[in-house]
């Protein structure tokens, strides 16, 4: 079997090797972590522990822990939308990929989400691992152009007086959206909040609901 | 460069036909796992900072770009800044093995280093001694520039007028970073655009599109 899926050709730069490699990802990404790990590039011990992070400790939890903050603590709310890396710094949530955070409130008024056209960037140190349709081309694509259409697609419709705001993250900038707090949920306490929220609402392409939850 | 890594905008990518939050698996594959953690926890060769992986990643061809996944990217990326380092050659890439008596290195991140490098990676800000050319509310102008190397100026905001929503203060310039030219931080800013201004005189009349955009992406308008 060849392992070359084109013929070799000279790409400029950089971009030179992307065609050497084996047809299958799986079988690309084998070759690279024995070629790596007999370079002493990587440490399969580290790549367990990278995993082990974002499947246990890093996930959408961190950041639902901070709405429901915001919803039921207005001075932490206020200080999330001035500067959110000091509100967040208590909790133990900046890292990779969410080290300069803006939060955006949605309203009645304003319907924030987020985007990145260029290539997929992502609060990944509040919301974990992205969800495979944010990094494809359909929806970085088409977010900045119809988002109104975008978003029906998830069950939301918007109405026409709306304002949506959509995000791109063209810097190292990472957004996350604070949903509204959802009607019939005055009762609840922080931690009930906290299990409301969804993923999908902090990226700004659902509303949290009390009756969707109560139906997971 | 104008590459296909440019989405904003296209048309025809087709449907969002987005997994339903909590029935999506964290990883599609058990490649797709393996992938990650060498990407964070693997070594790149002297220059490779994030703007110049993701200016790799912008090379791959369009066709492939299309065809393959996110974490596939990575992986193409990968092997492309070995090459590109003079870390492997041809023959290693093309076998996924090291050739016999070839470098090896001994500093690989060990496990016990994850939890540090996850907590302090990725902070871009730089302190700068300049002030500002531009304010909150100010309206600007981008620049038309088409440069064949790494940008984050979209082209769908090329010379468009915005108004300034945000200033973050100093960043690390993408433009400069990617091509070993150094970190050259500049003052960055969020831009809001109405879809008009964008989109033309039949797109909604109230939504806007905001971008990061450093200072010598703008002029004033």
């Amino acid at each position: 079997m060849s392992l070359q899926e084109h013929p070799h050709h000279h790409a400029h730069g950089a971009g030179h090797g992307h065609s050497l490699v084996p047809s299958d990802p799986a079988l690309r990404t084998k070759a690279l972590e024995s070629l790596l790990t007999e370079k002493g590039l990587v440490d399969p011990a580290a790549i367990d522990a990278w995993i082990d992070a974002y499947e246990r400790r890093i996930g959408p939890r961190r950041g639902a822990a901070i709405v429901a903050r915001a919803w039921v603590d207005a001075d932490f709310k206020r200080r999330l939308l001035q500067d959110a890396n000091a509100a967040i710094a208590p909790f133990g949530f900046l890292g990779r990929e969410a080290q300069h955070v803006v939060v955006l409130e949605n309203t009645a008024a304003i319907h924030n989400m987020i985007v990145c056209t260029l290539c997929s960037c992502y609060p990944w140190g509040l919301l974990g691992l992205p969800p495979r349709w944010y990094k494809a081309a359909p929806y970085r694509a088409r977010a900045v152009i119809d988002p109104r259409g975008v978003l029906r697609e998830f069950g939301l419709e918007l109405d026409e007086a709306t304002e949506v705001r959509v995000w791109d993250s063209t810097a190292e900038i990472r957004y996350m959206v604070l949903p509204q707090r959802p009607e019939g949920s005055e009762h609840m306490t922080e931690e009930q909040l906290a299990e409301l929220v969804t993923r999908d609402s902090m990226i700004g392409v659902a509303q949290v609901q009390v009756a969707k939850a109560a139906a997971r | 460069m104008n590459g296909i890594h440019d989405l904003g905008g296209m048309h025809g990518m087709g449907p969002i036909a987005p997994e339903k939050e909590g029935e999506e698996p964290l990883w599609h594959a058990p490649w797709e796992a393996r992938m990650f953690g060498m990407r964070r926890g693997g070594t790149l060769p002297p220059g490779y900072n994030i703007d110049r992986w993701r200016h790799v990643r912008e090379l791959i061809p369009p066709d492939l770009y299309l065809q393959r996944s996110y974490y596939d990217h990575w992986c193409m990326s990968y092997f492309a800044a070995l090459l590109d380092g003079g870390w492997a050659t041809e023959e290693e890439i093309a076998s996924g093995h090291a050739a016999p008596g070839s470098a090896k290195r001994n500093d690989a991140m060990r496990p016990d280093q994850v939890g540090q490098a996850q907590k302090t990676g990725g902070r871009f800000a730089r302190a700068l001694d300049t002030p500002p050319l531009f304010a909150i509310g100010q309206r600007v102008r981008t620049r038309n520039i088409n440069p064949t190397g790494h940008t984050r100026l979209p082209r769908y905001v090329r010379g468009k007028v915005g108004i300034v929503q945000l200033h973050h203060g100093g960043h690390v310039f993408p433009d400069s970073n990617a091509h070993k030219a150094g970190e050259a931080p500049q003052h960055l800013y969020t831009v809001a655009f109405p879809f008009r201004e964008l989109w033309g005189p039949d797109a909604s009349a109230v939504d806007e599109a905001c971008a990061d955009l450093w200072e010598s992406y703008l002029e004033p308008a």
